[in-house]
């Protein structure tokens, strides 16, 4: 068995060929095991690696063409041989290049644990179609990150080596000019605790000190944009959507200067300010207030959009998550909530710690939160709907301040150290345990921010302003459509256009930010209630029952009573109150022309229909909806499908019952926007040759829960 | 200790020069473009917008004629040349590209009832009230030559329409009833009735080039098979069809626009139920024309506007009118899908877009991209309230508008009364009839 001619050899040995001659004939199942046996020569364990890719790897010569055989995929395979060119050399590299499944998975939009409703058939080749494109869309983009120039930074020891012990000097010294050139320390002692605030692109820096100080500045060449004293105490700075427009949240109200320093506006519906934030996409200002009041300022039209009024006092913490546009408060009771601007009451209430919360961070993938309270607790939540604690530790001295990086490091301001957490990459969140660096700094740590772009974290604290060396910290390939920073002029002014132009209504701030793509099922169900009921009152549904051509002769009932075998629509039995009228029809067997048609093989008919659809809704993988119709089907096709661009906004939103579980902790927990439980997956694609491909929901790994 | 920080050269990514394109480099992970979904949504509304913002589907009027325009044909070769017939037996030559009238013959003595072209383009034929066929040039006659048709064919009856087979030198005429004539012979090769009425039109087929279909006005349509004596089958409808148009692209699918507002698609191999109603206009229907792609058709009514529909939808996509049109009797739509051209009872050729808001000329591979773009999107978020509300939104002549809210009184109360007679008889006795077959009288074969 084990000499069966090898695929590439062309002669093989008579003495093979007589035991091949000789041998019984083989049953279907023993001509896969001599199959891989001849295909499996070069070595078996290449199978499982081949699984692991969409593509085949650069074919070797000999055993090409049963290892295809073999490859899971065999709609891709298009050149399955090396193509020969006319000077006969041999591509190396044929067909495309292989990508590996956890990088398709990064762009992946569609969720396949999700059940693929059971449409009608029209309804459900388009989905199918859409979502083969919609995984052709993630290959390719995935493909692409072949052309990503940069990679990111690093930072490991010697063997044994702890990085924490790493200073900053060394670092300096270790790396050239440019990067050297990054760290550097504004001593800036007369002005008090320093605020900061990189621009999007991380090209500029704007810090305000406690005692009236307010400077802008290029951070990277080091030039002055601009250089003020606002004679008034600064609390906290942030740019605006670029960096010609700087927020400055003073004693008194709300100012707002331009890149020279002149100011622009004095926005006194925004009084005692304590923290700032901008939501870049939605043109929004969120400023919360020692008053208590979290208020949103649409700075493209200069409207006051929505002021919530938190009811927890002193508004002191705040963030927010970048993934969705929601504010993060946290409050002196332990609690954290989450904010949007189109409901009066928090989304979310989270209790974190006991005793007041001091910070808050979220990760650029909207997945974790860092927490840190007066109990000296550090504690990274989850916020993919769960909203439990990942991990916790407890701080010497706990964290006043927090932040994350683009590929989520942790820094950590406690007293005058900072510290810093790294996880295992980008979409895990950073394990406590052991610090990436630490740096002690001349003065307490006032404000934390990363650079984006660059392997920077910037400190303000009351000594000036130090920029620290983190490497890996930042994302390394930014993308030249949303932030650029190395943009020029006019790349900024064109930017600036159309980003006012697709600028998002603060009513769609919601925790999903996908909801907007799914199927409002909750609308959808009642709009077919509806539908059935008045299709019962008005006694008219036989229009959706197949009228029969010819009368039937087997149907002997002419009265009113109903025809018990169901076969014609003439004795139609009279509608229960569950009527569906989208419901399909259950499957009869036609009536023999010929012969006595016996109950029995009426009875076996149509058991094997129900069976083989059973089988077919059991073939896909996932369990068939329970009811069989066709109702959730209607997202791409049916006039009678909602969409739920209606449900985020305020007041329309019945509470949605088991939405966070965070209401274990807080009992108070509000559904956000209107997705239900068995809601469509977001077929979004929009192929076309210069898409902007945006970005697909992060990549949902497994988590070890802290249950 | 080994330690890579992230150090880009600016050079890489600023030009060198000015004269140098901007390096815009990308990256298309997801965490780096948030909020992908309300973005595209924005987008989407900014484009159906925007849609509605450039709609502007008339191009030109062509004016000539001193009476009202009863027929157009269009040229096989060339996309600029458009011919019509008018009601005082005038036909007008016209050049789209310059919109000029280039030639003007006297045709007949009355009015011109059909006028088709030739398949290779190099002469057209025309019918009218005074029972000739005539045949012309297509080029004008040389200097000095006086203007005669190449043939003329004395009739006995009135002709109502004729139309030119795809490949061969034959033409059909109908009036009393359907002649297949031989372009050599002055007599009909052949000559088909079903009952005894006037035929209205008679159309060839233009992918199986021996089957015809005409309308007459004992309100069938009748499908013919040009090698057999007798005609193939016909269907009767609940009331006449003035004018019928065969898909180019699928060869056994027709449209008949019919006197009952409607427009009924129908396959021929089942012509009980028609594939599809289509209904939208507020009164008789008088002209349908297919799209060259098959996949939409434009029909001309009574009620001053045209409008297109997607073969598979009952409603219209789009609908056009002005002030000055009055009834539309002829419509044609151009031979690159660009153009729609109508010939109406004021004497005038209007030339619309097809897509109203479609640019004109060579758009550059940006604009194209960006097209594209914006229609993927509405595309992708066509359900949406908003962006549906806006993209259905037609405004409407007064006359137009408050019929179609008379017409929709009229049919709730219809279907209430049908309702109410179905819930006060005998279960079973009376059925509800579904639109597709409500029309359909009767199939004869």
């Amino acid at each position: 068995m084990e000499t069966v001619p090898e695929p590439g050899s062309n002669v093989p040995p008579k003495k093979d060929r007589l035991q091949t001659k000789k041998k019984k004939p083989r049953r279907y199942w023993e001509q896969e095991t001599t199959g891989t046996a001849a295909g499996a020569s070069p070595g078996p364990p290449r199978k499982r690696k081949r699984n692991r890719e969409l593509r085949p790897q650069k074919p070797k010569k000999n055993d090409t063409s049963k290892k295809f055989r073999m490859s899971k995929k065999p709609r891709e395979l298009k050149s399955p041989r090396p193509q020969r060119s006319l000077s006969g050399a041999q591509d190396p590299f044929a067909g495309p290049a292989p990508v590996s499944v956890e990088v398709v998975q990064k762009y992946c939009r569609i969720d396949k644990s999700k059940e693929l409703p059971h449409p009608k058939t029209k309804t459900r080749s388009r989905l199918v179609v859409a979502e083969a494109q919609e995984e052709e869309t993630s290959v390719r983009a995935a493909r692409s990150e072949l052309l990503l120039t940069e990679e990111p930074g690093f930072l490991e020891g010697e063997d044994g080596e702890d990085t924490a012990k790493i200073r900053q000097a060394d670092i300096v010294e270790a790396v050239d000019i440019a990067s050297a050139a990054k760290h550097f320390d504004l001593n800036l002692r007369q002005f008090g605790p320093y605020r900061l605030n990189y621009s999007r692109t991380g090209r500029h820096l704007a810090f305000g000190g406690r005692r009236g100080h307010v400077a802008a500045l290029d951070w990277v060449t080091k030039k002055l944009t601009c250089e003020i004293n606002v004679m008034e105490a600064v609390r906290d700075i942030r740019f605006l959507h670029s960096e010609a427009l700087l927020a400055v949240a003073q004693n008194r109200w709300l100012h707002i200067y331009d890149n020279q320093g002149i100011e622009l506006h004095c926005v006194r519906r925004c009084d005692r300010v304590t923290r700032l934030e901008f939501l870049p996409f939605h043109f929004l200002l969120a400023t919360a207030s020692e008053t208590g009041f979290l208020t949103y300022l649409d700075v493209s039209v200069g409207k006051i959009v929505a002021a919530l009024n938190a009811r927890a006092g002193r508004l002191s913490v705040m963030t927010q998550n970048p993934y969705n546009a929601v504010i993060h408060l946290g409050h002196s009771n332990g609690t954290v909530s989450l904010w949007s601007p189109a409901m009066k009451e928090p989304l979310v209430k989270i209790l974190c710690h006991r005793g007041g919360v001091r910070a808050v961070a979220v990760d650029s993938t909207g997945m974790h939160m860092a927490t840190s309270g007066l109990d000296h607790q550090l504690k990274v939540f989850d916020l993919r709907g769960t909203f439990q604690p990942l991990s916790a530790r407890t701080l010497p001295q706990g964290a006043g301040h927090l932040a994350f990086s683009q590929r989520g490091l942790l820094a950590a301001g406690m007293g005058d150290v900072v510290n810093i957490w790294a996880g295992q990459g980008k979409a895990s969140p950073p394990s406590l345990e052991q610090p990436y660096l630490t740096h002690r700094l001349s003065g307490h740590v006032h404000g934390l921010q990363f650079c984006p772009y660059e392997d920077v974290l910037g400190v303000g604290h009351s000594g000036g302003i130090t920029s620290m060396l983190v490497p890996g910290a930042a994302e390394p390939n930014f993308d030249g459509l949303e932030s650029n920073p190395y943009r020029s002029r006019k790349q900024r002014q064109e930017w600036e256009v159309k980003a006012l132009l697709e600028k998002v209504p603060a009513e769609l701030i919601c925790l999903d930010p996908r909801a907007l793509a799914e199927v409002d099922v909750i609308s959808l169900e009642q709009a077919k209630k509806e539908r059935a009921e008045r299709l019962v009152r008005s006694g008219a549904p036989r229009a959706w029952v197949p009228l029969p051509t010819t009368s039937h002769p087997h149907c002997i009932l002419r009265s009113t009573a109903p025809c018990l075998r169901g076969c014609c629509s003439f004795h139609l039995p009279p509608l229960p109150q569950g009527y569906d009228p989208d419901a399909r029809t259950p499957f009869q067997p036609k009536p023999k022309q010929k012969g006595r048609s016996s109950t029995a093989s009426l009875v076996k008919r149509k058991r094997k229909v129900m069976d083989q659809e059973h089988r077919v809704s059991g073939h896909r993988g996932r369990a068939g909806h329970p009811k069989g119709n066709a109702l959730l089907l209607a997202p791409l096709a049916s006039s009678t499908c909602h969409f739920s661009p209606v449900s985020p906004y305020p007041g329309q939103n019945p509470p949605e019952p088991g939405a966070a579980a965070a209401e274990a902790r807080e009992g108070q927990a509000h559904g956000g926007p209107a997705v239900g439980p068995g809601q469509i997956r977001a077929l979004s694609q929009a192929p076309g040759p210069r898409r902007n491909i945006l970005s697909p929901r992060p990549p949902v790994g497994n988590y070890p829960s802290l249950e | 200790m080994k330690v890579k920080m992230l150090s880009r050269n600016p050079d890489h990514y600023v030009r060198e020069t000015k004269l140098d394109l901007q390096r815009v480099p990308r990256n298309y992970d997801p965490t780096l473009h948030p909020f992908e979904v309300p973005r595209e949504y924005i987008r989407a509304l900014n484009a159906a917008k925007l849609e509605r913002v450039f709609a502007k589907p008339f191009l030109a009027s062509l004016d000539g004629h001193r009476d009202g325009v009863n027929c157009l044909a269009k040229n096989p070769k060339s996309l600029a040349t458009v011919l019509s017939g008018a009601c005082d037996g005038e036909v007008k030559i016209w050049n789209l590209t310059k919109r000029k009238c280039i030639r003007t013959i006297q045709a007949h003595e009355g009015f011109v009832r059909g006028i088709c072209t030739r398949f290779c383009g190099t002469s057209f034929f025309t019918v009218g009230d005074d029972k000739t066929v005539k045949q012309w040039k297509m080029d004008g006659p040389s200097c000095g030559e006086e203007e005669e048709p190449l043939h003329t064919i004395l009739g006995k009856t009135v002709y109502t329409g004729i139309d030119h087979h795809w490949r061969e030198a034959v033409f059909a005429t109908c009036g009393q009833q359907v002649d297949i004539w031989d372009e050599q012979r002055t007599s009909p090769i052949c000559s088909m009735t079903w009952g005894f009425d006037s035929i209205s039109s008679v159309k060839f087929n233009p992918i199986e080039t021996f089957l015809l279909g005409s309308c007459a006005s004992d309100r069938n349509i009748v499908l013919y098979d040009m090698r057999q004596a007798t005609p193939l089958k016909k269907v009767i409808l609940d009331m006449r069809t003035n004018t019928i148009c065969w898909n180019p692209m699928e060869a056994f699918i027709f449209t008949a626009a019919n006197e009952d507002y409607n427009l009924y698609t129908f396959d021929m191999r089942a012509l009980d139920t028609p594939v599809m109603v289509h209904m939208d206009h507020v009164s008789a229907v008088l002209d349908v024309d297919y799209s060259p792609t098959g996949r939409e058709f434009v029909s001309a009514s009574f009620d001053k506007s045209i409008r297109i529909f997607p073969v598979d939808k009952s409603r219209s996509r789009e609908v056009y009118h002005t002030k000055r049109m009055q009834h539309v009797i002829c419509v044609k739509w151009t031979a690159d899908s660009k153009y729609i051209m109508c010939g109406s009872d004021e004497m005038n050729i209007r030339l619309w877009k097809a897509n109203a808001s479609e640019k004109l000329g060579v758009l550059t591979s940006r604009e194209r991209a960006a097209t594209d773009y914006n229609q993927k999107l509405k595309e992708k978020f066509q359900h949406h309230p908003y962006i549906k509300r806006i993209s259905r939104h037609r405004h409407l002549p007064k006359s137009i508008y408050s019929q179609i809210q008379e017409q929709r009184i009229m049919k709730e109360a219809r279907r209430r009364k049908e309702l109410n007679r179905i819930k006060h008889s005998k279960p079973g006795s009376v059925q509800m009839v579904s639109e597709k077959k409500k029309h359909v009288v009767a199939v004869v074969k």
